[in-house]
């Protein structure tokens, strides 16, 4: 039965007195079990004694086992509170599998439908158009940006080992002086790699091919996504 | 009132199509009339249970399973639905059709619903194509 000396006395029929934490915090118990003790250190000395050359210098003298700090901030550095959680692989949502088609739903080809590759180490997804049918070239998407159709292709001869997130990296650019930039010397049109050219042909020629299978699917992936009076997404099969 | 007016009746042995709650869209057939707005039906082979529903909650069908007995139990409904082969004509009905149909459309991926817009095209540009033809015949 209840006795008056529990440490959460009932206040009604199956309620305590304490909150979980509170319990939690009397009953010691984040302290853990104790496992033995620890071998207890050897107390060093403060300081030892020296002896020291030189007749005025008294002969010996006591010197400090462990030095003082010869600096001292003036100011106080805040140090960043440590992270206690730890970085977890983005979890990719179930309905996209590789070759599932995806609708953009933001940035510059938002509205495209395009065909997923892979989930890359950042999280984000590796799609691509493929950018002969739509102009959409090998890029990375946040999954959050996207709905995910029941479409699939098949992309199981596409070799994208090469794509990784170095691969989208920008490459540094020497910054233009002032001068340079306002008398536009030496501005010369960008020219898109031709490795990342060829990258992108190998890529999609796999996909290409399993799209001519399908009838109508590149005519798909070349139209645009869009909502007409009376559909709304949230009652949409996609 | 002249028959043609009305020629489907609350009556025992109706068969009735419940159209609200989770027994949407199954048939059931009517076994006792409880008053102005509630009757007991039941689907035998359904899967809506006996109960007692609001007339409001079902539409009537053009079947009726003649010589059903006012408050007839599972077994006995069940054999009178099975003999008129209720189910079958049910199928083969416009009106079951139609709602799967609906159903159909609903269930569409955005690939089936790409793909029924370009046969919907196709068949614009046809009908377009033989209208301009029968014009032209026509003036000449």
């Amino acid at each position: 039965m209840v006795s008056l000396q529990q440490r959460s006395r009932p206040i009604a029929k199956n309620v305590g007195r304490l909150t979980r934490t509170q319990l939690y915090t009397k009953r010691g118990l984040f302290k853990g079990q104790k496992k033995g003790v620890a071998p207890q250190k050897e107390a060093q000395a403060e300081s030892k004694t020296k002896t020291v050359g030189g007749a005025k210098n008294g002969g010996q003298r006591q010197v400090p086992t462990t030095k003082a700090r010869a600096f001292y901030p003036s100011e106080d550095v805040a140090v960043p509170t440590k992270a206690r959680k730890a970085q977890r692989p983005t979890k990719l949502r179930e309905s996209i599998t590789p070759g599932t088609v995806l609708i953009l739903l933001a940035g510059r080809f938002r509205g495209k439908r395009v065909v997923f590759l892979k989930q890359l180490n950042s999280g984000l997804l590796l799609v691509t158009g493929p950018f002969k049918v739509n102009g959409v070239p090998l890029r990375r998407v946040n999954q959050a940006y996207v709905i995910a159709t029941s479409t699939k292709v098949n992309v199981g001869a596409v070799d994208s080992s090469k794509l990784n997130d170095a691969y989208f990296a920008k490459p540094a650019v020497k910054n233009a002086t002032k001068e340079e930039a306002f008398f536009g010397d030496k501005v010369e049109k960008k020219q898109y790699p031709a490795e990342k050219a060829q990258e992108q042909k190998n890529v999609d020629k796999a996909i290409l091919a399993e799209i001519k299978k399908v009838d109508g699917l590149t005519k798909y992936l070349n139209a645009s996504f869009g909502l007409s009076r009376g559909e709304f997404p949230h009652e949409l099969k996609f | 009132m002249s028959s043609q007016t009305f020629n489907r009746y609350v009556e025992v042995g109706r068969v009735v199509l419940v159209n609200q709650g989770a027994d949407s869209g199954k048939l059931a057939v009517i076994a006792e009339i409880l008053d102005h707005n509630r009757a007991i039906v039941e689907g035998p082979t359904t899967g809506v249970k006996r109960q007692a529903i609001a007339f409001r909650r079902v539409n009537l069908t053009p079947y009726v399973l003649k010589n059903l007995p006012r408050g007839a139990g599972p077994t006995v409904v069940k054999k009178h639905f099975e003999a008129a082969d209720i189910a079958g004509k049910w199928a083969a009905s416009s009106w079951a059709k139609k709602l799967a149909a609906v159903e159909r459309r609903k269930q569409t991926s955005d690939f089936e619903r790409f793909q029924v817009m370009l046969l919907k095209k196709q068949r614009r540009s046809v009908g377009n194509l033989n209208l301009a033809k029968a014009k032209k015949a026509n003036k000449a």
